[in-house]
């Protein structure tokens, strides 16, 4: 059975101001949505209190993962039942070789996942096998071997940051995979190329939330689902032609036609 | 890699302790001149060494306790015990020692480790050193590596000429109380042009109450030779307090490299008051690779004297300070030459309300041109309630020299928790990562069991911090 992320009237706030004002949303493995909104109308936040930041408040609603609700879950729980964020702004983990991280998650994720089906391998995945596994992902998200010895994150440029992050997902291999923005700060060329990779990616495995205020990411990663945010709602959902029509109309007419249900 | 971890022990074992009763000689609690002659008379020293011994005792008795660093006025000298001995014999080979002594000493994974990576294994029991050993083909090429006491009845010339030449028992009230009082330690030679490939170790354990440990290190590296030498230190818990006050002295004459590496896990009912300096000649490098974990309060600023045009000094120290522990260490480095350079690197960690202090010195001294040096001090505070200080102190008399210095105070920022957590790590190992990242820089210059060691301090020290 697909995995499936539903997402129930969700109020959140922050610092007692509240941005999430009833989301409703369900993504399913194998589909792809996109989510657009004028900056300001709570993506971020939706991407963060998905993933369970402590520094956002579920006020009312619900976070369910085939059925299970994720209210009140830390992130380790919500990364072994299946969920992933690429973020935004990657953090820098000073002294924690990229490699060594990932083997630690992997092993975190996946031992996890391995005990609730009993019997299928069983046995952690060895130095070994880990390392070519390694050099396989790091090979198809098109990053040097090098980087698997660096310091997570450190020093990275945004494009190689944002690239890290997409070998993060390629080794967990989460069910539903959330990325908050993963298009901005990087030049064309380094959209082009971060996308490519996650096409790779995408697949009947894996469901994608892609957060982006740019149309620009949808000509590479085709959703079947465009929704737009503003002012803590889904104010629309369609299909990819939602997004054409952002492109070109941009985000006023929105705003413009969301003043009415918003008060 | 290594196969299997040396040194993989269930690290509550630390606290285990043997029967005192059947020791040869234990002495009565608190310290007189007649207890120093005592020591003295067992040992069947020199008359120079009782005349040595006596002196330090007289300063000790008349120099005040510093008034600076950790709270010492707690430290009770009459209620310590400043000599015993579970054995009349020393061991060569591991079959002779004693079995209780032994069984102690397998516990900490002492034999195993000397058999997979060691050149040479001292092991030290309360004041004497129980068991010795050094790789043949390392002795057969001049190196000595022996206790202390065996080294001053069997090779007096050397051992005269070097003891108590880098650190005075003037130098401070420690190290004359360790001048008055030593017992046990580690005594090195590596003649010119010696290079020992492995590293030498040797191992210090408390087992009684109120002991008082005063080993005494001297090494000296011949011209152009090199050695690694390693400590681990360790004693159980009890409720009263035990002293561990070492003197180390490191003599690198011209062109030798000289490291001494140093981990150390005390329970936190000892005081640990170390001095330990180098002389470093021409060209000679000097590194001390300091780690402290535990103990009731630490006072240790391991120095290096740069004597000679070109000598280097490396200091890289971790300290870790836990719920009413109180760690004051540094680094002192006195740059007496031209053309030296030297690099003092700090890491520490506060939690629990554990307090940590970066105390170092920084001369140069009038005539020492072309000097190169860097201090770096990075303190991380778990919590609200820990603390952390620095006091660099600098002292540059000439203009060329250059000196950097860099200090930070860090804390684990709730996003970067958010992030590693988000890859399925649960609060406590995304805690232990980032700390171990942070104190990277240190654990690289072990070697392998030693690293996989300091993480599994790092991480038991780190566990009951959530929640």
């Amino acid at each position: 059975m697909p995995t499936t992320l539903e997402i129930k009237d969700l109020h959140v706030s922050i610092e007692s101001k509240q941005i999430l004002k009833g989301v409703n949303l369900k993504v399913s493995q194998g589909e792809i949505h996109g989510i657009m909104g004028p900056n300001g109308s709570g993506k971020s936040t939706l991407a963060n209190t998905l993933m369970g930041h402590p520094k956002y408040r579920v006020d009312s609603g619900d976070i369910l993962v085939n059925g299970e609700s994720m209210v009140g879950m830390t992130p380790d729980v919500r990364a072994k039942k299946g969920l992933f964020l690429a973020f935004q702004y990657p953090l820098e983990i000073s002294g924690v070789p990229l490699a060594q991280f990932l083997r630690s998650a992997y092993r975190a994720v996946k031992g996890e996942q391995k005990s609730e089906t009993k019997g299928v391998g069983g046995e952690m995945i060895s130095a070994l096998a880990f390392k070519k596994k390694l050099e396989e992902k790091l090979k198809e998200v098109e990053m040097d071997p090098a980087f698997a010895k660096r310091y997570l994150n450190e020093g990275f440029s945004g494009g190689e940051k944002k690239r890290a992050e997409i070998l993060q997902m390629a080794i967990l291999e989460p069910a539903i995979a959330i990325m908050d923005e993963t298009d901005s700060g990087l030049d064309i060329d380094a959209v082009r190329k971060v996308s490519e990779v996650i096409s790779k990616m995408t697949g009947p495995k894996m469901g994608v939330l892609l957060i982006t205020h740019y149309q620009r990411i949808l000509q590479y990663i085709k959703p079947q689902f465009v929704h737009i945010m503003v002012d803590g709602r889904i104010f629309k959902s369609g299909g990819p032609e939602l997004a054409q029509m952002l492109e070109e109309r941009g985000y006023e007419w929105i705003e413009r036609e969301a003043v009415p249900t918003a008060s | 890699m290594a196969s299997k971890q040396v040194l993989d022990i269930d690290y509550t074992k630390y606290s285990f302790h043997d029967s005192d009763e059947s020791y040869q000689y234990k002495f009565p609690r608190g310290l007189s001149r007649e207890v120093v002659e005592h020591i003295s008379r067992i040992k069947k020293e020199p008359d120079w060494m009782l005349q040595f011994r006596l002196r330090s005792y007289d300063h000790f008795m008349k120099r005040p306790l510093p008034t600076w660093g950790g709270d010492l006025t707690t430290l009770k000298f009459d209620e310590m015990l400043y000599y015993a001995s579970s054995t009349e014999k020393k061991s060569r080979s591991w079959d002779d020692v004693p079995p209780y002594i032994k069984e102690t000493f397998d516990k900490l994974g002492i034999p195993e480790a000397e058999r997979k990576f060691l050149g040479g294994v001292g092991a030290q029991y309360e004041s004497e050193v129980v068991y010795h050993s050094l790789r043949d083909d390392l002795s057969k090429k001049g190196v000595i590596f022996t206790d202390t006491d065996t080294a001053l009845r069997e090779y007096p010339e050397i051992f005269k000429q070097h003891f108590g030449t880098v650190v005075p028992p003037e130098d401070n009230k420690f190290a004359a109380l360790n001048s008055a009082v030593w017992s046990g330690g580690s005594f090195i030679y590596i003649p010119e042009g010696v290079s020992v490939d492995v590293p030498l170790q040797a191992y210090f354990r408390i087992n009684t109450q109120n002991m008082g440990q005063f080993e005494r290190t001297l090494i000296i590296a011949d011209k152009n030779s090199r050695i690694h030498y390693i400590e681990g230190c360790t004693a159980p818990i009890y409720s009263t307090d035990s002293l561990h006050s070492a003197v180390v002295e490191i003599i690198a004459k011209p062109g030798a490299h000289v490291r001494y590496t140093t981990i150390q896990n005390w329970s936190n009912d000892v005081y640990n008051l170390v001095t330990k300096r180098a002389y470093a000649y021409a060209n000679a490098t000097v590194e001390w690779v300091d780690g402290n974990l535990g103990s009731k309060l630490t006072m240790k600023y391991p120095s290096i004297y740069l004597l000679g045009p070109g000598a280097k000094g490396e200091i890289l120290s971790v300290a870790f300070a836990g719920k009413k522990q109180h760690q004051d260490a540094g680094g002192k480095i006195v740059h007496l030459a031209p053309n030296t350079t030297s690099r003092i690197t700090s890491k520490s960690i506060s939690k629990d309300g554990g307090r940590t202090t970066y105390r170092g010195l920084l001369h140069v001294a009038k005539g020492a041109t072309g000097v190169k040096s860097t201090v770096r001090c990075d303190a991380l505070l778990m919590d609200e309630y820990s603390r952390t200080d620095t006091y660099p102190y600098n002292e540059i008399n000439e203009d060329d020299a250059t000196i950097t210095h860099e200090a930070t105070v860090g804390k684990i920022g709730e996003d970067q928790l958010f992030y590693l957590m988000s890859r399925g790590l649960s609060e406590q190992e995304a805690l232990s990562m980032i700390v171990m990242g942070f104190m990277e820089p240190f654990t690289k210059e072990l070697p392998m069991e030693y690293a996989i060691e300091l993480n599994r301090l790092i991480q038991m020290e780190m566990a009951g911090s959530v929640g």
